[in-house]
């Protein structure tokens, strides 16, 4: 999987803010960290000044178990720029953590072996001051290199 | 319920315009709009002095790769003209046809008795030049939060890639597939066939699509719209002065509207429904009308997923029930119960960007439709965006 990274074009980085660099930099520290309500509880991503449930200030980052399912994937086949000329997997993956808390990444593995459903845990590819969450299968060991 | 003093009700549309599709044109985005513009003031049979709003969507930009580079103010200068106001549409807001609400405001408050409405676009001529304007990375260094930051990174360079984890999880959870997606597309062509501004015309069989190239699972080559340069102008007028003009006065029986977060990265429900389902809500609660008085629909094909989407949300199919309602063409055809997409839409017809739709639904109620005409069409659904959402019930007797 390594190698299928590198073969592509560099990645475009996100724009660090003071509501998302957690989410971007969290990696660091080996932690997906997801925006959680300290008043109602609630997960929140993407992460946001105020809770959009219960309007409160009282949001802040906390470590979830990185582990989820893919909710739905695409395989992209077109080489929209030069080097782009893999199929690659983009997926919403859904956080065991709560209903419908989507983050979107690319899935490392083999794209024919991808499904809907699939039980992925998060890795991170750090590149600059970025740490991308990526996931690969869970449990199935030998998928990453 | 239905009410009288809704803004709408003080409203039609009275005049439409459209340019060749080029791509690209030889003609520059000002030209083009120009055209579009003097084409529905000329159609609705007013002067070009009585024009006194003018709008566009979604404000001029310079980036994006062409796809919006004129604003009212230099149309507004060419034209010779005195507007009282003007307003950029918000970026993506209610979708396309949000400069189309703000015109119906500004007539229905008295600010203004006619407003052009216009969308253009240069995409080709954009594509002339960077084949990686189009693309959803923007121009700067890093992506940032309201631009597809949370999807960009991860090589998401096209709203394919996005829509197509929506065609997917539709399948999943339907358990229909690329045969029936594949039915929006052939459905289209078959009718961009009669539509001599449509850039493709030439008809298309499933094998057609099946064969055709991937682009992003499970949505190939014929899924998608292509990029043009064109303009197309919608006329708004007030409606004691609309019924004195050339046309027979198209009314906006009712309206709806939503606004979604796709391209800040905030998604619910499960990839089957989109923000799209408040917009329906709200056109059906403005009339007693019902989904069975729908003569035909002009639905929002960017992407083929987009289709069966849209008749969910406007409820002109039932939940899970537009793959099935499409697939076959049948239903669908001029002669068919719903005849959809009668210019071929996006996807054949070329990204007019929405308003390609309004303007075949008013070239339907008007009778303008040639060989794809719908017979005894009087009512028109006509619905815009993938990211912002608007819909229309247009009606003319």
């Amino acid at each position: 999987m390594t190698a299928r990274s590198n073969s592509m074009p560099a990645r475009k980085l996100p724009l660090l803010t003071p509501e998302t660099e957690a989410f971007w930099t969290g990696g660091k520290n080996g932690e997906l960290l997801i925006q959680r309500c300290g008043t109602c509880g609630l997960y929140q991503h993407p992460p946001l000044p105020i809770c959009s449930a219960c309007r409160t200030e009282t949001v802040a980052s906390a470590a979830v178990s990185g582990k989820g399912k893919v909710k739905t994937f695409t395989i992209n086949h077109q080489p929209w720029m030069p080097g782009l000329d893999e199929p690659f997997v983009f997926a919403a993956v859904e956080l065991d953590e709560q209903a419908e808390l989507y983050i979107f990444s690319n899935i490392l593995a083999a794209p024919e072996a991808v499904t809907s459903g699939m039980r992925v845990k998060v890795s991170f590819e750090h590149l600059d001051d970025v740490w991308l969450p990526m996931f690969t299968p869970d449990g199935e060991a030998g998928d990453e290199a | 319920m239905k009410r009288e003093d809704y803004p709408e009700k003080q409203v039609c549309i009275t005049g439409i315009g459209q340019t060749k599709a080029g791509r690209p044109s030889d003609r520059s985005a000002l030209q083009l709009t120009l055209e579009a513009c003097l084409q529905a003031i000329d159609d609705a049979g007013i002067s070009v002095d009585d024009v006194d709003g003018l709008i566009c969507h979604p404000g001029k930009t310079p980036e994006g790769g062409g796809i919006s580079p004129v604003g009212t103010v230099e149309t507004m200068m060419a034209l010779g003209i005195r507007p009282v106001w003007t307003n950029p549409s918000s970026h993506e807001g209610p979708g396309h046809m949000a400069a189309i609400f703000q015109g119906i405001m500004a007539i229905a408050t008295g600010l203004c008795k006619h407003v052009l409405c216009f969308r253009s676009v240069a995409q080709a001529t954009a594509r002339m030049t960077s084949r990686s304007s189009t693309l959803l990375t923007g121009n700067r260094e890093r992506v940032d939060p309201g631009n597809n930051a949370f999807t960009v990174p991860y090589h998401a360079y096209s709203p394919v890639n996005l829509w197509a984890l929506y065609a997917q999880a539709y399948f999943d959870k339907y358990g229909v597939g690329e045969e029936e997606l594949g039915w929006v597309a052939v459905n289209g062509r078959r009718h961009a066939m009669h539509n001599p501004n449509a850039i493709y015309r030439k008809p298309i069989t499933i094998d057609d699509y099946l064969d055709a190239r991937m682009i992003s699972t499970p949505l190939r080559l014929y899924d998608c719209d292509s990029h043009i340069d064109g303009s197309t102008a919608i006329l708004l007028s007030a409606k004691d002065l609309a019924k004195d003009l050339k046309n027979p006065p198209i009314n906006i029986e009712a309206m709806g509207m939503s606004m979604g977060a796709f391209g800040e990265g905030l998604h619910s429900g499960d990839f089957t429904m989109t923000p799209a389902e408040v917009c329906g809500d709200m056109l059906w609660n403005r009339t007693d009308w019902t989904p069975k008085d729908v003569d035909c629909a002009q639905i929002y094909d960017g992407f083929s997923i987009h289709v069966w989407l849209w008749l969910e949300a406007v409820r002109l199919c039932g939940r899970g029930e537009a793959a099935g309602f499409i697939a076959g063409g049948e239903r669908t055809a001029i002669t068919g119960e719903l005849p959809l997409n009668t210019s071929g839409g996006q996807l054949s017809a070329g990204r007019f960007h929405g308003y390609g739709h309004t303007h075949e639904a008013c070239a339907q109620l008007w009778g303008r439709g040639g060989e794809r005409q719908v017979a005894g069409a009087k009512t028109c659904m006509a619905v815009n965006g993938g990211y912002g959402y608007g819909a229309m019930l247009l009606n003319c007797d």
